[in-house]
């Protein structure tokens, strides 16, 4: 899928965050879009992450890793789009609820947006669908913490801006 | 790969292998059954009449490697797979339940190690059973995440 960076600015951004995080490069997870209100990631199918055999399902903590993923990538754009600068939120909470199972042999998108940022917490919400956002896989919220711009180490930092930025 | 999960789908009657894991005491047989337990490479083992599930360190389980922390995510479904074999090793189902919904609530970071988890059946109706699980690392107080989980059984 090509994506307008007009409309999406910080797609190429969540891309490396997302890129850094071992599991889910791991899990193959790529970012479709980004801006500063919302974030699309799409995780491939994979016969190895199956959690119902007799039927080919995959299991609930992947949908659980990639809702905890979209809805974190959902806070760091935010946050770099209200204040330029970048942190990183650890997961407060998270809650999801399994609509239906997920189709084997799809793609699962995940599509989270950050709907509130206070100073201390960030609020995020995220759905889990394939053929349409419509028809839902799951639903998730979610909540982060805000944790000083500084706690960010100078590696994480010049891998999250990438060159010439 | 393809092939294992075929194999798996014919042989897979899950009372019959829950009776096999209690004869030969290895409930690890259990999660050799389902793929994404060896994606997360996650054990089992059992203490008298309890289960304690662990999550041995991973370098693949990683979210955040500056810290470096094990993915909330992976930890979530760590979790949840423990649940599902608690439910069927202690209510003797015949298909694997299906998950309605999961709450988690992250305590601590959950670093680069091992992890534990145990599980409680907090109530079990006809239809849906509701599960409490918590996961810890080096002191079983200082737990890292709690949860709880709605499935559908049968």
């Amino acid at each position: 899928m090509k994506t307008n960076p007009d409309f999406f600015p910080l797609t190429d951004l969540a891309t490396r965050f997302v890129g850094q995080l071992v599991q889910c490069r791991r899990l193959g997870l790529s970012v479709l879009e980004a801006s500063e209100q919302h974030v699309l990631i799409e995780l491939p199918y994979s016969s190895e992450l199956i959690g119902y055999p007799d039927t080919g399902v995959i299991h609930g903590g992947v949908i659980t890793t990639l809702m905890d993923t979209a809805c974190g990538t959902a806070v760091v754009c935010n946050i770099f789009d209200k204040y330029k600068s970048l942190e990183l939120s650890p997961t407060l909470d998270l809650r999801v609820d399994y609509m239906k199972p997920a189709e084997p042999n799809k793609s699962v998108y995940g599509f989270a947006e950050c709907y509130k940022l206070s100073s201390s917490v960030a609020f995020t919400r995220a759905i889990a669908y394939q053929d349409s956002i419509d028809d839902p896989i799951a639903h998730a919220v979610g909540s982060f913490m805000r944790i000083s711009p500084e706690m960010v180490g100078d590696a994480f930092r010049q891998a999250l801006m990438g060159k010439g930025e | 790969m393809t092939m294992v999960t075929q194999d798996a789908s014919q042989a897979l009657n899950v009372k019959d292998i829950v009776k096999k894991a209690t004869e030969l005491n290895d409930f690890g047989h259990l999660l050799a059954h389902v793929p994404y337990a060896k994606f997360i490479g996650m054990q089992v083992a059992r203490f008298g009449d309890e289960l304690v599930f662990q999550l041995p360190k991973k370098d693949e389980n990683i979210g955040n490697p500056t810290l470096p922390a094990i993915h909330g995510g992976v930890i979530a479904g760590f979790m949840e797979m423990s649940a599902i074999v608690q439910l069927m090793v202690f209510m003797q189902t015949t298909k694997v339940p299906k998950i309605v919904d999961f709450s988690i609530d992250y305590l601590r970071a959950g670093h680069h190690r091992d992890s534990f988890a145990e599980c409680k059946i907090t109530r079990q109706g006809r239809r849906v059973a509701n599960v409490n699980i918590n996961c810890w690392q080096t002191n079983r107080k200082a737990l890292i995440a709690t949860a709880r989980a709605h499935f559908l059984i049968e």
